[in-house]
């Protein structure tokens, strides 16, 4: 007699180690799992409500400084490195995973107006009101040495901005022209300029490092060629740029923010008009900087706050505030993708989560594949209008509120004038101008 | 050297007047050569030239001539005048034949054309060719000319990374950063040696190091570590290594060797273990009683004591729970009095006295107690063996096929008492070569073998069926497992043997369709039911199903949709009917539904006439208007004469039902057809069951076009839903479709597989917690390690043509990145949702009205 009784493998149930997840066995009939839109909507739903409720990107304040934040620098080999130059001429080195402050300087007097460090993170270079700039080393002074920077330059002028080459002993500095200096003379390589004025800003690109970029305050953005030490070309807008930032992933492509709440997104192979001009400020932008992945950029404005923008969209998709800082003058995005670190006129420098909901720390397994699913989710769902307005919300403070408001209603009010104008004037005579087109003053060659 | 420099100024000074003769000597060639000959010469003895007169001075002159052509490039001489004349121009021409008298003849011949002026012509026209140098642009524009060129090279340099953009803002994942550069990790050694202690701590630090001879450079072993090491040499060390490796591996050698016996089941193969073991310990016994007589004495005693434990213990009797249990067991089951007679048997061996008699009887006398394992040959007591020989083919008989058993059962009963007679060796030899030819499968050894057994005991097989001998070979020997071979062997049996399996008992279905079809196409289903390919006949009868109506209208088609829902519900209640029940009943239901249809029909064509008329009155305000003028009735009959093939508004009636019978809930019905009562084909659920299964959903509001005939108001839209859900077509896509085939596919682990899963919600960004991303270089760039450049260069500028319009395209917009369409499609599983379900990504086009 044989009796016949169901029998499994046991390796299809049995776990390796007692650490091991209770194997599952799963039947993926579509029939047995019924409504999968509608359940994974729901998901999506709960995922963009956890979002909300965890976005809390605030992480601390780096104080220590006796004047307002006017410039900061990230150390191109370590991540936990920053420094921060102040308006009394005092120089910070922060630490970040601690949150210190390691070193301060007195490099300066008067505002420490432009600081980047050399490609090695060797040492430092800062230009101040005191016509001078400075190389500094980046190690803390050795016992009994005196904190003294290793070469001075005094220049005839004052220098605004500074920014060292990506792979040369090189760095160009603005003021009333752009000089190429060579680390080891104490003269200009070069001397770049292009009428008259003073230059704000001067960025040199991080792919085709013999590029650079600079903004002057006659409303123009001047490109350079190092090699041929010649202007390429210039664009000039409504108004003034404050700086500039070259996307690091895309070497044509750079950012500008303008005094006129916008940000522009050149192309710099097609001046004529920006790719994307990004607005939801209501105060100047003072600076900007592109996340090292090149997908994003944040900004900082005078209007309290700083603004995450993705490269491809003409609006924010973040907004940080808080209610002690005041006008941002500078902000920086980490190395790793990971922070934000904005300077502001109160003394402080604030640590930011660049993914306001993210959660810090190692993730088991689950939890990232979780964290993915979910964003996947929130992804597919995201034109669903509820969903959609939950992810869309945000607090800001009445004043930046109301400004937002009001600057809605002048722009109706000149979208319904232009359109009145037109309806009322001979068909053709007043132009549909793109958005696009019309910050844009001109194009000198 | 500098005297003869300044002698050959002074000599430049005062020869001017031999200048020309000079010039002439140069122009003849011999002189030429004896100047080349000379710098040997004039490098002997440069001191003897003011000797002679002019011989001397000639040689000085050539020697000058050498001098200067050593030097290399020729000097430019300066033009001096040689001559007097009254003419004398600023630019050294002389005029040559200013003095010569003028010949009247040489006036008088003609001007040679090919002479002097030939050049002059020459030159003239190359002048003329010449335009007026332009005037230097301002330096301005000189600068923008520049500025222009360097922007164009540049911007077409930076233009080359255009390629790599456009992948990276495709590209579906990115990790960064983008070069996975292998932490380094500085050894100690060059740390310290680059740090010297200069405070006070870190000097005392330091100093009590040095003083214990810590080491603080390469290599970082203690004084005492390194005797240690040097203890044992390198050739020593590896020889005990590689002797304990080698012992290593016998001994799990011969550990797995042990594991596998042990694991090995096989009764016979433990009897055989056994028996060899025994074996074995006889042998050495006999060695032992003949090389040591006191010790196999020794063994001897051994065995004794052995006998004695047995008997005193109950070890081996029928006493113990096991054994009560089988011997309870032992009336049904044959393996049960099987094992128990084996224990019995066992108990007589061990309790069996060991003969102390003359050593060569005694080895002869247990070998055949071993051979013929526990089944005891020995005549000690017959009767208590019980018959072993006649229960050992009995598994095999069962073994055989399965379908015809019970007559084996029967039959194998009814040969006991002659088994019985079978002796025990045969039975073992038969046994043994059955078993062997099973595993061998060779079926022809074995009916050799089976013929042989018969011709030489004249016994029958054991496992002996009512199928003729030649047809249970077939059925019995053939490798097929034996439900397939069934399966195989009913086309080939011959009838007689066909006849036979009516007779058995075979599932009744099965042998209706023996008893009554002709074979080919119930042997194709059965092989379907097993898996097999069926012919391509059987095939092509069940797609398609044969009707004597023809379907010509759409009204026929959708009748003919609904004929199949009916259809299904049918087979719902007779799971497998015969083919021929079926067609029947096809038949049979397609002549009840053309009868449906037509009354339907004619209903249709009723209303259609009743209502007709009131329609074109009410509503046609247009064509009364029409009609007061001359020519409406003509433009009106015009337009029914064109239109005379469709009624309008006998569509949009038939239209309207539709709807209203697609709104109405459909009952459900929970029948299942042979539960509580006999199933099978043919038979239907009783009515009371249909009854009391079939759930009636509750009636519907009415509708809101009720009493407007010529409205259609959808009601499918839900308000509470329409919060819900998208109202207009987002951004990337393009079709309304594409964004619901986006919706439709799920995500989660709950429809996926987990590779799926992985793969679906791979995020687009990947970053490294504490890895610094660098910006892109040309080493960045994938599959181009080496020209990376190259690759780059791969697209130059892209020409932008949508400037001109005002429409510069973003180039964030031209692809549509996140959500891009595409991946939707790209999702192998794809899952069609059925329409009824509530989704909120699907939106119902509302229709609201459509008035005629």
């Amino acid at each position: 007699m044989r009796v016949k009784v169901l029998s499994r493998n046991p390796d299809d149930y049995v776990r390796e180690t007692k650490l091991d997840l209770q194997r599952v066995p799963r039947n993926y009939d579509p029939v047995l799992h019924p409504f999968e839109v509608a359940r994974e909507y729901v998901r999506a739903l709960n995922a963009t409500k956890l979002e909300r409720v965890f976005a809390k990107p605030f992480l601390s304040s780096l104080d220590g400084h006796r004047d307002g934040v006017n410039c900061m620098a990230k150390h191109p080999k370590s991540l936990s490195t920053v420094l921060s130059g102040a308006c009394d001429g005092e120089v910070k080195i922060w630490n970040l995973t601690q949150r210190k402050c390691i070193r301060t300087i007195q490099a300066h007097e008067g505002f420490v107006r432009g600081m980047c460090a050399r490609f090695c993170g060797t040492s430092f270079f800062t230009v101040g009101d005191d016509k001078t700039v400075k190389q500094w080393k980046m190690e803390s002074p050795e016992y009994g040495e005196e904190e003294e920077p290793i070469h001075t330059i005094l220049g005839k002028t004052v220098y605004t901005g500074i920014d060292h080459h990506w792979k040369e002993p090189v760095f160009a500095t603005c003021g009333h022209q752009v000089d190429i200096w060579d680390e080891q003379r104490t003269s200009p390589k070069c001397s770049l300029t292009w009428g008259f004025d003073s230059i704000s800003s001067v960025k040199f690109n991080p792919i085709e490092t013999y590029l650079l970029g600079s903004c002057a305050s006659d409303r123009n953005i001047v490109l350079y060629d190092m090699r041929k030490s010649t202007p390429l070309k210039k664009v000039i807008l409504n108004m003034r740029t404050n700086t500039l930032c070259w996307n690091p992933m895309e070497a044509f492509i750079f950012t500008a923010a303008n005094e006129d709440y916008n940000l522009y997104t050149f192309d710099m192979r097609f001046l004529e008009s920006p790719v994307m001009v990004h607005m939801d400020h209501v105060s100047a932008v003072l600076d900007v900087d592109y996340s090292p992945t090149g997908k994003e950029f944040v900004s900082a404005s005078f209007d309290k706050s700083i603004r995450i923008f993705p490269v491809d969209k003409g609006h924010s998709r973040e907004v940080y505030h808080t209610k002690r800082m005041q006008h941002v003058i500078t902000v920086k995005w980490t190395s790793d993708n990971k922070y934000i670190l904005c300077g502001s006129d109160e003394m402080n420098i604030r640590l930011w989560k660049a993914n306001a909901s993210e959660k810090l720390g190692v993730l088991a397994p689950r939890e990232k594949a979780a964290m993915n699913y979910n964003q996947k989710l929130k992804e597919k769902f995201q034109f669903h209008p509820q969903i959609r307005r939950i992810a869309r919300h945000r607090h800001l403070p009445k004043s930046i509120y109301c400004q937002i408001k009001e600057q809605r209603i002048m722009k109706e009010a000149r979208r319904r004038k232009e359109m009145n104008r037109r309806k009322h004037s001979k068909p053709g005579s007043v132009p549909f101008v793109p958005e696009r087109k019309k910050h844009i003053v001109a194009v000198v060659k | 050297m500098a005297t003869r420099t300044s002698r050959r100024r002074a000599l430049r000074q005062g020869a001017g007047a031999r200048r020309d003769t000079r010039r002439r000597f140069a122009a003849v060639p011999a002189c030429g050569a004896m100047a080349e000959q000379e710098p040997a010469a004039a490098a002997a003895g440069s001191d003897s030239d003011s000797e002679e007169g002019e011989d001397g001075e000639r040689r000085h002159r050539q020697l000058l001539e050498a001098i200067s052509a050593l030097s290399g490039r020729k000097r430019r001489k300066l033009a001096e005048r040689s001559e007097a004349s009254g003419q004398v121009s600023e630019f050294n021409v002389s005029c040559k034949g200013a003095g010569e008298k003028l010949l009247l003849s040489e006036l008088l011949q003609p001007i040679h054309p090919k002479s002097t002026l030939g050049s002059v012509r020459k030159e003239l026209a190359r002048v003329k060719q010449k335009a007026a140098v332009e005037l230097p642009l301002s330096k301005e524009e000189a600068k923008r000319v520049v500025r222009e060129a360097a922007y164009v090279t540049s911007s077409k340099e930076v233009g080359k990374w255009q390629q790599v953009v456009l992948q990276n803002r495709r590209a579906e994942q990115l990790v960064f950063p983008l070069r996975q550069d292998i932490a380094t990790v500085t050894p100690l050694e060059r740390v310290t040696s680059a740090w010297k202690a200069r405070t006070p701590l870190e000097q005392e630090i330091f100093g009590l190091l040095h003083k214990t001879q810590q080491p603080i450079t390469d290599p970082l072993l203690t004084p005492e570590e390194m005797a240690s090491v040097q203890a044992m040499s390198l050739e020593e060390a590896r020889r005990r290594r590689a002797e304990l490796q080698k012992a290593r591996a016998l001994q799990s050698y011969y550990e797995a060797k042990a594991r596998r016996a042990k694991r090995i089941k096989s009764k016979k193969y433990h009897r055989v273990l056994k028996k060899s073991r025994r074996r074995q310990a006889l042998k050495e016994f006999e060695q032992l009683h003949k090389s040591d007589p006191a010790a196999a004495l020794e063994r001897l005693e051994e065995l004794e004591q052995l006998r004695m434990q047995e008997r005193m213990s109950l070890k081996h009797q029928n006493k113990g729970k096991w054994a009560r249990s089988r011997a309870i067991m032992a009336k049904y089951d044959l393996e049960a009095r099987k094992a128990l007679q084996e224990q019995l048997a066992r108990n007589k061996e061990l309790m069996q006295k060991v003969r102390v008699e003359p050593p060569e009887e005694e080895p002869c006398e247990v070998p055949e107690e071993d051979t013929t394992a526990l089944p005891m040959p020995s005549g000690a007591n017959p009767w208590m063996l019980g018959k072993p020989s006649g229960l050992a083919p009995e598994p095999e008989a069962q073994e055989g096929p399965r379908d015809d058993t019970v007559p084996v059962a029967v039959e194998s009963k009814g040969k006991m008492e002659e088994e019985e007679e079978l002796s025990e060796e045969e039975a073992l030899l038969q046994d043994f070569e059955q078993k062997r030819q099973q595993r061998t499968g060779n079926p022809e050894g074995h009916s050799k073998d089976h013929g042989a057994d018969e011709t030489e005991t004249g016994a029958e097989q054991p496992r002996d069926s009512p199928v003729p001998p030649d047809c249970a070979e077939e059925l019995g020997d053939s490798p097929v497992p034996p439900d397939c071979a069934e399966e195989l062997g009913d086309s080939p049996v011959p009838p007689d043997c066909a006849e036979e399996l009516g007779d058995s008992p075979v599932p009744p279905d099965c042998a209706e369709e023996l008893g009554d079809s002709p074979v080919p196409p119930d042997c194709a289903e059965e092989l379907v039911s097993a898996g097999l390919e069926p012919p391509p006949q059987a095939q092509e009868e069940l797609l398609l199903s044969e009707q004597l109506r023809r379907v010509q209208t759409m009204e026929d088609m959708e009748s003919l949709a609904k004929e199949e829902l009916v259809e299904e519900q049918e087979k719902l209640v007779a799971l497998r009917p015969g083919k021929r029940a079926r067609q029947q009943e096809k038949a049979r239901t397609g002549d009840r539904h053309t009868k449906k249809a037509a009354t339907k029909r004619k209903m249709i064509s009723l209303e259609a006439v009743l209502d007709g008329k009131p329609q074109e009155m009410d509503c046609s305000s247009l064509p009364v208007v029409l009609e007061e003028e001359e020519g409406g009735i003509e433009q009106r009959g015009m337009i029914t004469e064109a239109f005379a093939g469709d009624d309008v508004v006998a569509d949009f009636r038939r239209e309207k039902r539709k709807a209203e019978e697609a709104m109405k809930p459909q009952p459900v019905n929970l029948v299942l057809p042979g539960w509580g009562e006999w199933g099978g084909t043919g038979l239907k659920p009783s009515t009371r069951k249909v009854k009391r299964f079939l759930i009636k959903a509750p009636p519907v509001p009415p509708r809101k076009d009720q009493h407007l005939p010529h409205v259609i108001m959808s009601e499918k839209r839900n308000i509470h839903a329409a919060a819900h859900q998208v109202s207009k077509l987002p951004f990337p896509f393009e079709r309304h479709q594409q964004f619901e085939q986006s919706m439709r596919t799920p995500l989660g682990p709950t429809w996926n597989t987990q590779r799926a899963f992985q793969k679906l919600t791979a995020p687009r960004v990947i970053t490294r917690a504490g890895h610094i991303i660098q910006p892109i270089s040309a080493e960045d760039v994938p599959d181009t390690a080496p020209g990376s450049r190259a690759r780059l260069g791969g697209e130059a500028m892209p020409e932008r043509k949508a400037v001109p319009r005002g429409k510069a395209v973003p180039k964030g917009k031209a692809v549509p990145r996140g959500k891009a369409v595409p991946r939707g499609k790209a999702v192998p599983k794809g899952k069609a949702v059925s329409s009824g379900r509530a989704v909120p990504g699907q939106k119902a086009q509302p229709r609201h009205r459509r008035a005629q």
